[in-house]
């Protein structure tokens, strides 16, 4: 199996799918049935083609696995080169998880253009893999930029009311940060000669350079993170994207700028991650605080579900660059977790708007009468959310704050704030919208969740549970890239016995 | 395996009708979770037989749980002395507590959804008192958290029901914030959060001191004190109580099981299991010491002013857990699980009691709408005088012993908190017999002061609610003198084993024995005196309690009003929350970084992209154009460099 080029496959299986779609006539509403059918297979044919990843995947090996190598521009040494190691793994896992999710949870909800909607969402899945199992800068590059214009599209053309605000906002922001990042990859080569990740990753920049790089680096993934104050185009894209938009977003896309910190800044710029740590920690624990407390104020769920996502990320950059092992794996965890956990979230609000078409917290009340299945569900994704013992959200949370404490006993006691912040809001909205009287005239006949619905979130259910209470099937594989990562991190703290100039091959 | 049953037969219950409860329907619900909960009982009591009686003490580990380089948790099963009579107590209590729902709840519409919550409560509960870490402690830490605020909230339709479990839920967050940081700091000191390792690894870490927050800081007094905050928290000590009185929202089985039997006892249960770190740690005892002793006389004080008659206990559960606190902070933790124990029976009987008054007034909780009942409910009546005698420790009831040895405890340590403790111990005793018999007279002598209709439907509990209630009653009558020799007596060293541990000279247990024959009169004697005003209060000159409310209006008033706590966290921590959260949203959010930012930039870009033409084709445009310039780039930066 493992001779297969599985990574190849996983990526561009659903741009098949997307050609086919294309290629669908007839008349609309067959057009458009066809088109959900295909996307629907395609996505699971991918999500299991992706499997043996995780099934074959050596725990004991730091290198990169299944790995893909075949020149591609020889002349400037770029290579089309693929492969995952502990950390990204799960990232592609999660990709290609939550694409047949969205596209079962767009069913019904998208209703004109299906066809452009769903290879929309064909074409995204093959960026997003593509992003977490490049191993050439220009091609992690390509793909990480191309994830936007589908994203774009789907917040621009399928989203609400106000789309075009939020999908600029998205535009701007994520832009200004990416080409930075070119920038940042040009100046790279232009000093190394290579874009090949893994070459890079045992090179060793001057330290004054390093500096300029990782902020260069830090602009395009701080954005996407998304850390505190580069995060208000996320409420907005989130209130305007359609429900799967939302999903993808959050379950996938803020993951890539946390792993962008991951796999370029900290085994590429090691000391200028050091310097700047301070910063980043400042940052994060004012997210963590700062967001926790605007989502208290929040009255449209979508929104507070989204500042909820900022303080979350904000302890997986507190875990990352508290560089331990324990605080890395949770930060890897809580990105897991978070991609499950908030994407249920958003299905959960996309259960509801696809039934009054609102998403105003005062709109709804007392659904536990109607919709006891989806009170169920959505309490166990609040529990996650609040990081219940148990559930998926509490091993990330738990381990990134115990890692945390050893690096910083303040950071670690800020942070843990968020802990109670974040029982407040969660609940405050699980008690609006599901308890209390069913006084609302439409909502006596709202219909608990379909047997469509129940096929979304099932897996979901299980995978929170599951990574709640025996995490060892997640955490194993991560274990040897992190340590990894984390001894080549110290090694380079550690003073250096020949000059800096050593590193200038 | 079966010594682990009883902690996981619950969730198997607990998981069938929460599941299948619409498939098997109420009684089938009834029936699979009594009847794992009768077996939990049975292998319960069993687990206590062998394992605290016989001193088979084991750890059965099931699995691993979460495995990050020397962070290593398992998921198991402790059993020693400790835990196995923790075991015994909440199957049994659990188990009593499920039967009696059956008939209080019966006209429910939603039973099996609340067999499920409290068969799902048990299980937390079971897996917090047999955890073998830190970490597993408070996963049922958390989900007992969980089960309570389900079942605070059961009643979902009522706003002060949501309302009461959410702030339950947040208060033991403000707690668990304190529990988390020591387990950081425990994990930081000690690379593991196992109890063995680490109460192996404790007495070499006297005398070291850690950073913590950027001062120096004695290391196992700073890591005790951290934990006990979720101690406080759990168990309503005074500064985090707020919660438990509000808690009683909830159908008045859960009020017995879990706000006054089990959980509620965790942080007492904690801090007995931690007693290797605690022994070490005297500046951390004392604040535990000190802590106890303030809650004690503080909720004893605003039990004398409440009229709803559940408030008044749990008033009175609060100042009990005050109690084993002050007892556990003098060292004398046997003395702390004693009345633990003894305090799970008749605090349940008497919840249990008033649920059965409760059932009996249609629904009334309100003690000035009663009266006059003893002779209609005669059963309960008596099972009520049972729990008082207890709880007001008139010998030979179970409260009198355990009550006993915690005060003599408290005289015997010899210290400035020992002495504060036992005085404000003593006094409250006198408070709680005081406060007891007002119940008891208000509830159920004098004229009676429901309508004729209520007073109509008066009627006996059924068998089903009133048979766990003897089982209680007799808990509540023999448990004090057939525990004392083995939890505090002669043979309390072989009975709790390396589970407890106290430093020689720290044996307060022992000396409390040896106390002048004052001290060991003084608690019966404040219960007679308590008992007598009350009996003066409220039977000889019912007018009189009036006329003292008149007379020390201001003081009635700061008491009626529970020191006005919820008022000042309100001004203090709810509504700035509330507010700064508004702020930063619109002002932080919205004026500052969008004005600044992306607004400002947008702001003219759009109007340079209306003139470009359609907004939405000019925004993909625009992407394009910027991804051919960063293609453009790319590729003259290869070329400079192939040019050179």
């Amino acid at each position: 199996m493992s001779d297969w080029p599985i990574l190849t496959l996983t990526t561009f299986l659903p741009l098949v799918g997307a050609a086919i779609i294309l290629l669908t006539r007839g008349s609309p509403e067959v057009v458009a049935r066809n088109a959900r059918w295909i996307a629907l297979w395609t996505s699971t044919i991918v999500f299991f083609v992706s499997l043996p990843l995780w099934l074959s995947f050596d725990p004991d090996v730091s290198d990169f696995q299944f790995v893909e190598k075949a020149a591609w521009i020889p002349a400037f040494g770029i290579n089309y080169h693929m492969g995952v190691d502990g950390i990204s793994m799960f990232f592609v896992l999660l990709s290609t998880l939550l694409t047949p999710i969205c596209v079962l949870a767009s069913w019904e909800a998208i209703e004109h253009r299906v066809k452009e909607y769903m290879i929309a969402f064909l074409v995204l899945e093959t960026f997003m893999v593509g992003t977490f199992a490049a191993l050439d800068f220009v091609v992690f590059y390509i793909f990480f930029e191309a994830v936007l214009i589908p994203m774009f599209l789907i917040i621009g053309v399928w989203g609400g009311a106000r789309r075009v605000y939020s999908a600029f906002k998205f535009f701007l922001y994520t832009l200004t940060g990416s080409v930075l990042m070119l920038l940042a990859i040009l100046a790279i080569f232009f000093e190394t000669g290579t874009t090949d990740i893994p070459t890079l990753m045992s090179a060793h920049l001057p330290a004054t350079m390093q500096k300029w790089l990782w902020l260069a680096f830090f602009a395009s993934f701080a954005v996407k993170v998304p850390m505190w104050p580069v995060h208000t185009w996320l409420p907005d894209a989130h209130v305007e994207a359609p429900t799967a938009g939302s999903v993808i977003l959050a379950g996938v896309l803020l993951k890539m700028g946390a792993y962008g910190f991951l796999r370029f800044s900290v085994p590429m710029l090691p000391e200028a991650t050091h310097y700047f740590t301070p910063l980043v920690y400042g940052l994060s624990v004012v997210a963590v605080i700062y967001t926790s407390l605007v989502a208290l104020a929040q009255e449209d769920m979508k929104k507070l579900i989204a500042y909820s996502s900022v303080a979350h990320m904000g302890y997986v950059t507190i875990g990352i660059f508290a560089l331990n092992t324990q605080a890395v794996t949770g930060a890897i965890y809580q990105m897991l977790s978070h991609g499950i956990v908030s994407a249920a979230l958003f299905l959960c609000v996309g259960v509801v708007y696809d039934r009054v078409h609102s998403r105003e917290i005062a709109r709804y009340g007392g659904l536990v009468d109607r919709m006891p299945a989806y009170a169920f569900t959505f309490m166990v994704f609040t529990m996650a959310s609040v990081g219940l013992p148990g559930t998926s959200g509490f091993v990330g949370e738990f381990l990134v704050l115990t890692g945390a404490f050893q690096s910083s006993t303040l950071v670690a006691t800020l942070a843990t704030s968020g802990v109670v912040l974040g029982a407040a809001y969660m609940l405050f909205l699980y008690r609006r919208v599901i308890f209390g009287k069913l006084e609302k005239e439409d909502l006596k006949s709202i219909l608990d969740l379909s047997w469509r619905e129940v096929a979304v979130f099932a897996p979901l259910v299980v995978l929170t549970i599951w990574m709640g209470v025996y995490p060892v099937s997640f955490t194993k594989p991560m274990h040897t890239s992190i340590v990894n990562l984390v001894t080549k991190y110290e090694t380079a703290q550690a003073p250096r016995p020949s000059t800096v100039a050593d590193a200038r091959r | 395996m079966l010594h682990a049953a009883p902690v996981f037969l619950p969730l198997l219950g607990a998981i069938i009708a929460g599941f299948f409860g619409r498939l098997i329907g109420d009684r089938g619900s009834q029936l699979v979770t009594c009847g794992c909960m009768v077996l939990a009982a049975i292998t319960g009591a069993y687990v206590f037989y062998d394992v605290a009686l016989m001193g088979h003490t084991r750890t059965v580990e099931i699995a691993s749980w979460i495995v990050s380089g020397s962070f290593d948790v398992t998921w198991s099963v402790r059993l020693d002395a400790l835990s196995a009579t923790m075991i015994g107590m909440i199957s049994l209590v659990a188990c009593m507590i499920h039967i009696y729902s059956c008939g209080y709840m019966a006209h429910d519409a939603s039973i099996p959804r609340f067999m499920a919550y409290l068969s799902l409560f048990t299980f937390f509960m079971l897996m917090l008192v047999s955890a073998d870490n830190f970490v597993q402690l408070f996963f049922g830490w958390e989900g007992v958290g969980l089960a309570s605020y389900l079942l605070i909230g059961f009643w979902y339709h009522k706003p002060s029901a949501n309302a009461a479990a959410i702030k339950a839920f947040i208060v033991n967050r403000v707690g668990d914030f304190g529990f988390a940081l020591g387990i950081f700091a425990v994990f930081m000191v000690y690379d593991s959060v196992g109890f063995d390792a680490v109460f192996a690894a404790t007495p070499g870490k006297v005398g070291t001191t850690i950073n913590f927050l950027g001062w120096n800081f004695d290391t196992l007094t700073t890591i005790c004190l951290l934990l006990f905050i979720g101690a406080m928290g759990k168990s309503a000590q005074l500064g985090l109580h707020t919660w438990l009185p509000d808690a009683m929202e909830g159908p008045t089985p859960v009020s017995a099981l879990i706000h006054a039997a089990t959980m509620v006892t965790a942080g007492v249960f904690m801090v007995c299991r931690l007693s290797p770190m605690f022994e070490y740690a005297p500046t951390a005892l004392a604040v535990v010491t000190v802590v106890g002793a303030s809650t004690a006389i503080f909720a004893a004080t605003v039990g004398l002013t409440q009229y709803d008659i559940k408030r008044v206990i749990a008033y009175s559960t609060c100042s009990q857990l005050g109690y084993m606190f002050f007892a556990a902070g003098v060292s004398a933790y046997s003395a702390a699980m004693f009345h633990l124990i003894t305090h799970a029976f008749f605090k349940a009987l008497l919840f249990l009691g008033a649920g059965s008054v409760i059932h009996a007034m249609s629904d009334e909780q309100d003690m000035r709408k009663m009266g006059g009942i003893w002779k209609l409910i005669p059963v309960t009546y008596a099972l009520m005088w049972i729990g008082n005698l207890a709880l007001a420790g008139v010998p030979p009831f179970a409260g009198f012993f355990s009550k006993d040895i915690m005060l003599e405890a408290a005289y015997a340590a010899h210290s400035g908190v020992g002495m504060y403790a036992f005085v404000m111990g003593t006094f409250a005793a006198l408070l709680t017999a005081f406060y007891s018999w007002r119940l008891l007279f208000l509830t159920f002598h004098g004229a009676p002061r429901a309508d004729h209709h209520t007073m109509e439907h008066v009627h006996e509990s059924p068998q089903i609610m009133l048979a766990p209630l003897y089982v209680l009653a007799i808990g509540a009558v023999i448990a004090g003198f057939a525990l004392n020799g083995l939890f505090v007596g002669d043979g309390r060293a072989s009975f709790w084993g390396n589970a407890i541990f106290v430093l020689p000279d720290h044996d307060t247990v022992e000396h409390a024995h040896h106390v002048p024959l004052w001290v060991k009169l003084a608690p019966t004697v404040a219960a007679v005196l308590g008992i007598s005003g009350a009996y003066l209060a409220y039977i000889v000159s019912p007018e009189m309690p009036g006329r003292m409310i008149e007379a020390f209006r201001g003081i009635w008033l700061f008491l009626y009003n529970k020191w006005y706590f919820d008022e000042l966290y309100d001004f203090l921590f709810v509504r700035p929350a509330f507010w700064l959260g508004r702020g930063l949203w619109k002002g932080g959010d919205g004026a500052v970084i969008d004005g600044l930012g992306p607004d400002g930039i947008a702001a003219t870009t759009i109007a340079a992209a209306r003139r470009a033409g359609r907004l939405q084709t000019g925004y993909v445009y625009h992407y394009a154009f910027a991804m051919l310039i960063g293609v453009v780039i790319l590729a003259s930066f290869y070329l400079y460099r192939m040019g050179r």
